[in-house]
């Protein structure tokens, strides 16, 4: 287990909670430590309880424990909402000026800091949160210089004056606690050379997608992704991108359509309540072959449900949602940066594949900033790849007979040629009804069933062509089998050392792909006890790992817009039988 | 091409199956000869259709065209402009289709102001599901959903235009030829949202807002001394109960559109091999 150091700052909503805490991550990992945090929020913009942890180590952390070691608490709330995580060697900074005698719990200690007075001293009460950091530095043990960075890069643009008004709240805070306080500590947070960077799931999804090359963004705010909107706000521009904020969820999928239609590497990002409403037009983008990547930043429960809280629900919503039998590829990254990446992937199989891809993050993922190398990120590392798309030059090597351009063209890999408005001669319909070569409605039932196995065969394809890997972890030789999906991986990766400590050793087997998905047939037979972690009651990814492990029905499929005749399907049955016979 | 291109270039190999006498016939001629009279060049026309009679439009012109989802012709429309401002982008749909499955995308649709053409073919009924009550149907008319007339008021398109800020409201009437053309000429070559409801009367399903019906109640804004520019005007004009206008009722010539506002002048369809130049800074942000 990482030497890790449990740091929080609690109070009240509008108290300044996230800032404080973002500043002091940053801090810790300008010094080389790594970082890995957390939100305790609820859905209100003032009061409540609100806290911001924070968990550091030299080593890399992926995870959260149920140990707080310093907590500064501008509300007894705080302390009180924490005490179960509290311990004896566990130091409260609290401001007593301000809510007067704090209740500590058991023997953790307090430490009564004049945090509003000592800012005003200052330059303005407003800084009493900086000066909590800097009674922090002195009581961790870090050097407040490290701070001094993060304060002069977050108030630069304030002023001089004010940067150093920040610096000095820091240095009475770290005074006080050195002249007035009689406490002693064994935390002593060292620092290191290493070059970090720090940041959070939507902001690694949102990065993913410039560095892809999207540059068109719709999208309706939802938490927990409007983060994802707000990032590319002003960013995507610089790259000649544009972000619409659309009047619903129902345009936020349209316009991004549409720009995809156009030929832009398009994206939308919400949460659950969000999937349901761009349902209607997933159906729409997957008929007309149209490339999309749509983030869901999974929230709790169904409906408005847990708007602040984790939950792997959406799992079904994504492999089944919206009418009809859709193709889609759905890709669940396992971490911060994994984020990053998947993103990059979703573009190159959404425009390779022509089809819209789901990357299914959640909440836990996008409220936790985490510090990775900053060659984790390195754009040299990112390819494009567009696919089929054929330019003025090349369309007369996709028309008819008669020379009209063939948008759903039926080929040996599935994949048809898609030219963008403005190619001359190209010119074609698209339609969300079934459709021809031409992209012209048809219901004749041989033109139906050839795109329907068209389409299907671009999964085929894919199945054949990508890597739909997993990543392993643990004994290979375990007879127990933990299989997670999405952000598990973190907490996983920890909780084997856990029980290493208690001489149980697992395989671990961390999948990022929903589907495809890697078969894990032979993996999970080979095992003794197979355990599936999710963030649900049902067990969705459960159902599909049994579902491919275990299904043995034969099947008999008809989808050509006509119903089951009678002797047909009696045929079809002995014809079933038969082969079943011969196999 | 610009130069020498007719309203036949527009026209795709399909035959229209709407039904005959039906409105949309003059209404989609309108718009394909004016197409043709502002210039445009079929390839680098986009137009986009919801769902319904009117979204079989897009299927019989030869220009890239897309018939989406009920309601959600202009979201399309609006990203494929943005998207490519260098296309012409024509929205078309029906009554239910814009104003009561879509009607909340069309008044955001009006106020965003992306530069693009919307024209409503607007028979006052539901024609595709075989006669159902539209959100412009009168009071009095008896459909299948409602045998004993409405129990409400139809909904004032134009008005809303002009409560969402629309910068260019007009009317015009399926038969008549020349007066359509040049109405959606003018909306196609406005620098903003260049909105049009035709009213384009429905011969199987409306017995109450027909051919003869417009006949007399329309009345030409060409025969009034009516000033586009003057929004007091066209509010006198829009708000009025009692006749059917044609003509631009309202246009506002100064403001700017959604376009120039973010100086939108190339494709997006262009994207590196790689990630972009200066995409490190981003990761830079993050020390």
């Amino acid at each position: 287990m990482a030497d890790d150091f449990n740091w929080a700052v609690g109070g009240a909503a509008g108290d300044g909670i996230d800032s404080t805490g973002k500043i002091f991550a940053q801090a810790l990992s300008r010094a080389g430590r790594h970082v890995f945090t957390s939100k305790d929020y609820a859905s209100r913009i003032r009061g409540g309880y609100t806290a911001y942890k924070i968990r550091t180590s030299t080593e890399q952390v992926g995870s959260v424990v149920d140990r707080l070691d310093m907590l500064v608490a501008l509300t007894q709330r705080a302390i009180d909402e924490n005490a179960d995580e509290l311990h004896d060697g566990s130091v409260i900074i609290y401001d007593g000026e301000d809510i007067g005698d704090a209740e500590i719990p058991g023997d953790a200690t307090g430490v009564d800091v004049p945090l509003e007075s000592l800012a005003a001293e200052a330059g303005g009460a407003i800084m009493r949160n900086v000066v909590a950091m800097g009674a922090a530095c002195e009581l961790a043990d870090f050097p407040i210089e490290s701070l001094d960075e993060v304060l002069e890069k977050r108030f630069e643009e304030k002023g001089s004056k004010i940067v150093e008004n920040n610096r000095t709240a820091a240095r009475k805070g770290q005074a006080y606690v050195q002249d007035e306080c009689d406490v002693e500590t064994d935390y002593e947070l060292e620092t290191t050379d290493n070059d970090y960077v720090l940041l959070n799931g939507n902001e690694a999804v949102g990065m993913g997608a410039i560095a892809a090359g999207c540059k068109f963004f719709g999208g309706y705010p939802i938490t927990p992704a409007s983060e994802i909107m707000e990032y590319l706000s002003g960013r995507i521009e610089q790259f000649g991108g544009h972000v619409v904020q659309s009047e619903d969820e129902l345009a936020a999928l349209n316009v991004t359509l549409g720009a995809a239609r156009a030929g832009a590497r398009a994206m939308t990002a919400t949460s659950g309540p969000g999937i349901d409403l761009m349902s209607e037009t997933f159906g729409l983008a997957a008929q007309t072959e149209t490339p999309l990547v749509i983030v869901d930043v999974q929230r709790g429960s169904p409906s408005t449900g847990l708007p602040t809280k984790q939950e792997q629900g959406d799992l079904n919503m994504a492999l089944y949602g919206s009418h009809g039998d859709i193709d889609r590829f759905v890709l669940a990254p396992t971490s911060v940066a994994d984020a990053f990446w998947k993103t990059v992937e979703a573009f190159n199989l959404a425009e390779k594949y022509q089809i819209p891809v789901y990357v299914l993050t959640d909440l836990s993922l996008t409220v936790t900033e985490r510090t990775y190398p900053r060659e984790t990120f390195d754009m040299d590392e990112v390819e494009v790849e567009r696919g089929r798309i054929v330019d003025e030059d090349e369309v007369d090597q996709w028309v008819d007979e008669d020379g009209h351009f063939t948008p759903h063209a039926v080929t040996e890999d599935g994949i048809s040629p898609r030219a963008f408005p403005g190619t001359n001669g190209a010119a074609h319909h698209t339609t969300g009804l079934e459709h021809d070569e031409l992209g012209l409605r048809t219901e004749d039932v041989d033109e139906r069933v050839e795109q329907v196995h068209k389409r299907e065969r671009k999964t085929e394809t894919a199945i054949e062509r990508e890597d739909w890997d997993y990543e392993e972890y643990g004994d290979p030789d375990s007879d127990t089998l933990v299989i997670s999906w999405g952000s598990n991986e973190g907490a996983m990766l920890e909780a084997m050392e856990f029980l290493e400590e208690d001489g149980i050793s697992v395989r671990f087997l961390s999948v990022p792909y929903m589907f495809p998905r890697p078969d894990l047939t032979e993996e999970i037979e080979s095992a003794e006890d197979v355990i599936v972690v999710e963030c649900n009651i049902s067990g969705q990814f459960a159902d599909q790992l049994e579902h491919d492990v275990l299904t043995r029905v034969d099947r008999v499929n008809k989808y050509n817009g006509v119903r089951f005749k009678a002797d047909e399907l009696a045929q079809e049955i002995k014809e079933t039988l038969e082969m079943e016979v011969t196999a | 091409m610009s130069s020498d291109v007719r309203f036949t270039d527009f026209k795709s190999h399909v035959q229209p199956t709407w039904c005959p006498g039906c409105g949309d016939f003059g209404t989609m001629n309108g718009l394909m000869k004016a197409l043709a009279n502002t210039g445009k060049d079929p390839d680098e026309t986009f137009v986009t259709t919801g769902i319904g009679c009117s979204g079989k439009l897009a299927t019989y012109l030869d220009t890239y065209s897309f018939h989406g989802v009920h309601g959600r012709a202009l979201p399309v429309a609006i990203g494929t402009k943005i998207a490519n401002p260098n296309l012409t982008v024509v929205a078309a749909g029906g009554d239910g289709d814009g104003y009561s499955i879509g009607g909340n995308h069309f008044i955001h649709a009006v106020r965003r102001n992306v530069d693009m053409t919307y024209m409503v073919m607007d028979n006052r009924i539901y024609g595709l599901t075989k006669g159902q009550a539209s959100p412009t149907s009168r009071e009095e008319l008896e459909t299948g959903t409602t045998p004993q007339g409405q129990e409400q008021p139809p909904i004032n398109p134009l008005a809303l235009a002009l409560a969402a800020d629309a910068t260019f409201i007009a009317q015009s009437f399926a038969s008549d030829a020349q007066r359509h053309t040049e109405i959606m000429e003018a909306a196609i070559e406005h620098d903003g949202f260049g909105y049009v409801n035709v009213l384009s009367p429905c011969v199987t399903f409306n017995d109450l807002d027909t051919y003869d019906y417009y006949q007399d109640a329309i009345v030409d804004l060409e025969d009034r001394d009516h000033d586009p520019t003057d929004l007091n005007a066209a509010e006198e004009k829009i708000l009025d109960p009692d006749h059917e206008y044609l003509g631009v009722l309202y246009r506002d010539p100064d403001r700017r559109s959604y376009d120039q506002r973010h100086g939108f002048d190339s494709s997006m369809a262009e994207v590196p091999d790689g990630a972009p130049e200066g995409a490190e800074k981003l990761v830079d942000e993050f020390y």
